[in-house]
């Protein structure tokens, strides 16, 4: 690849906020090196942009001195890196064996039903992103789900009713 | 007597028990203990002598690892302990419980370990999605700081320790500990060569232990209350007490704290309170998704690492999942392969190859549309996923369910060929 082609792909980065430059460099101190910081800066820069583009890649691995690449692996390698938008609420539905168990197959069905989109899918109000998530570690209390931070337990087709509305109602 | 030293403080009523009222019930006690003139070998020695094992997976004994880092001056000054907080294998919630319920007590168990092995920064690798546990533990480390329990010369021991929660985004292999320690260098979470391993060469090459929550936090009871009390707990051959879970279709589902070596008949009638009503127990997997099943004949054994062994699955875990007489064991075994095929790291031509066949096979299966030739297909999928064939321990684990469901459920399978 020639060097001006280099030199124009990184151009395309977008400018970190100072409020994302902060935060990472807050997590600098905290690792040897900058490499280490890879993954905190993808989430901090998802958590201020919603999801992390390909000008945010940029960004982090000027910022970082991470070659791109080393840095895309990283982000398309973990489940909680999204590399596309992603909903103002994203849905993350155990579908591991113990949820499977207690019946999670008919939850998602519901959700399915309800708001119209299956997993990977976003809602065509920009709401809700579903995505599956390996066993979220509450089994005693399946079927679970997270509803961005918010962990929601002992699923029941009512009980989605009710989360599902009590986030759409939320600005 | 303290019969429950890594709950005893656990009300999830409540909010864990901040540092004042968690030293006035023995907290730290451990510490103040080993400040009175212990050195290292024999915080390594007590642990060893203890007969602790590790609580994640593998059962190897706690002293013995950490024996295996270097010391001494011509061996690297920097050393880290790390402890795996990556809770992520199925049917397993038994970490969470303890980081939520009661987080200085993994802090009191991390400044025990780092002390034995003389690290002095500890980095806690959570799972991203444990939200509640994050900020309950960066609050517990914040009010150790404040008492002088971390950082510079603790308790005037000269020692230094810094404990660095890290917040992970997802994937199971991260459970694996050298996958883990290049996910926290910031790499991508393949396994890595053995050796060297990590005791020897881990994080940024430096000697490093990887423990896991529970078995962190056995160590402060060990040092406050000793070992004759700590191996009086146990009923059974290894010592100490275990944290125990049932998910499944039984009336109570739950996570206990139990003497190691209760039977498991106990745990399912007395704890579990026995199964649903109209359900029967057809099987389950003793602890977690990567452990072969068991069955009903196997109810009164022992809950410890022999007896479990004996029945040819293993104790890993301690949290069981059940398969009732209405739920069908094909789909079930069809799920957790689904779960390992996803989470295959990609590195190893068994692991990401093999896992998405015998998926695909499920799938056909679970429609009823299986053939002999797939039936072989996977049992030759046990062998060639089987231990020593693969890079890690991940597509060993997926053959552990298959095989032992193969072998205790084959009428299942016949019955789901077509024709």
């Amino acid at each position: 690849m020639s060097e001006n082609l280099i030199a124009s792909t990184a151009s395309k980065a977008r400018r970190l906020t100072d409020e994302e430059i902060h935060e990472i460099e807050h997590e600098m101190e905290l690792y040897p090196d900058k490499r280490a910081v890879g993954l905190e800066a993808l989430k901090i820069v998802q958590k201020h942009q919603g999801w992390v583009s390909d000008e945010s890649m940029l960004a982090i691995s000027k910022f970082l001195e991470i070659p791109v690449s080393d840095l895309e692996s990283v982000a398309t390698f973990f489940n909680l890196v999204y590399r596309q938008p992603v909903g103002e609420n994203v849905i993350l539905f155990c579908n591991s064996v113990s949820c499977w168990v207690m019946g999670c197959e008919s939850m998602r069905s519901h959700i399915n039903e309800e708001l119209g989109i299956d997993f990977g899918q976003t809602s065509e109000d920009g709401k809700f992103t579903f995505l599956p998530v390996p066993c979220l570690g509450d089994c005693d209390k399946a079927p679970v789900m997270m509803v961005g931070d918010d962990l929601h337990r002992n699923l029941t087709q009512e009980k989605i009713n009710d989360i599902i509305l009590s986030y759409k109602e939320r600005k | 007597m303290i019969e429950r030293p890594l709950t005893k403080n656990i009300d999830m009523t409540r909010p864990p028990l901040a540092i004042a009222d968690y030293e006035s019930n023995d907290g730290y006690q451990s510490i103040r203990n080993i400040a009175k003139g212990m050195s290292p070998s024999d915080v390594l020695q007590k642990t060893k002598d203890s007969g602790l094992k590790g609580r994640g997976g593998a059962g190897f004994p706690t002293g013995l690892k950490w024996s295996f880092v270097p010391q001494g001056d011509d061996t690297p000054k920097q050393k880290y302990f790390v402890v795996n907080a990556d809770e992520m294998e199925p049917g397993t919630f038994k970490d969470r419980l303890l980081m939520e319920g009661d987080p200085h007590l993994l802090l009191e168990g991390i400044i025990i370990g780092s002390f034995a092995i003389q690290a002095d920064t500890a980095y806690i690798f959570l799972r991203g999605e444990y939200k509640v546990a994050e900020q309950r533990l960066k609050k517990a480390i914040s009010e150790a700081y404040d008492k002088g329990l971390l950082g510079e010369n603790i308790l005037n021991t000269g020692f230094n320790l810094d404990i660095i929660v890290h917040t992970s985004a997802g994937r199971y292999i991260c459970g694996e500990e050298t996958a883990l320690l290049n996910a926290l260098e910031g790499k991508r979470a393949n396994p890595r060569s053995k050796p060297p391993f990590p005791q020897v060469s881990g994080l940024w090459g430096k000697p490093t232990i990887v423990n896991n929550v529970e078995t962190v936090c056995n160590l402060p009871g060990i040092f406050t209350y000793g070992i004759d009390w700590y191996q009086s707990l146990t009923k059974g051959k290894d010592h100490g007490t275990k944290l125990f879970g049932i998910s499944g279709k039984v009336k109570n589902p739950g996570c206990w704290e139990l003497p190691l070596g209760i039977t498991i008949r106990e745990l399912l009638e007395e704890h579990g309170g026995g199964m649903q009503d109209g359900l029967e127990l057809r099987g389950f997997l003793p602890g977690g998704g990567s452990t072969d099943f068991m069955l009903p004949e196997h109810l009164d054994l022992k809950f410890d690492y022999d007896d479990i062994a004996q029945a040819g699955s293993r104790l890993a875990t301690g949290t069981m999942i059940l398969l009732d007489d209405k739920t069908c064991p094909v789909g079930m075994i069809g799920n957790l392969m689904r779960f390992f095929a996803h989470e295959s790291c990609g590195f190893c031509t068994p692991c990401r190859d093999g896992l998405p066949w015998v998926v695909a096979i499920f799938d056909e299966f679970c429609k009823g549309q299986g053939t002999r030739k797939d039936l072989e297909i996977l049992h030759e999928h046990v062998e060639y996923m089987g231990p020593g064939r693969t890079f890690c321990a991940l597509a060993p684990g997926a053959t552990a369910p298959l095989g032992s469901g193969l072998r205790y459920f084959s009428e299942d399978f016949e019955k789901l060929i077509k024709d």
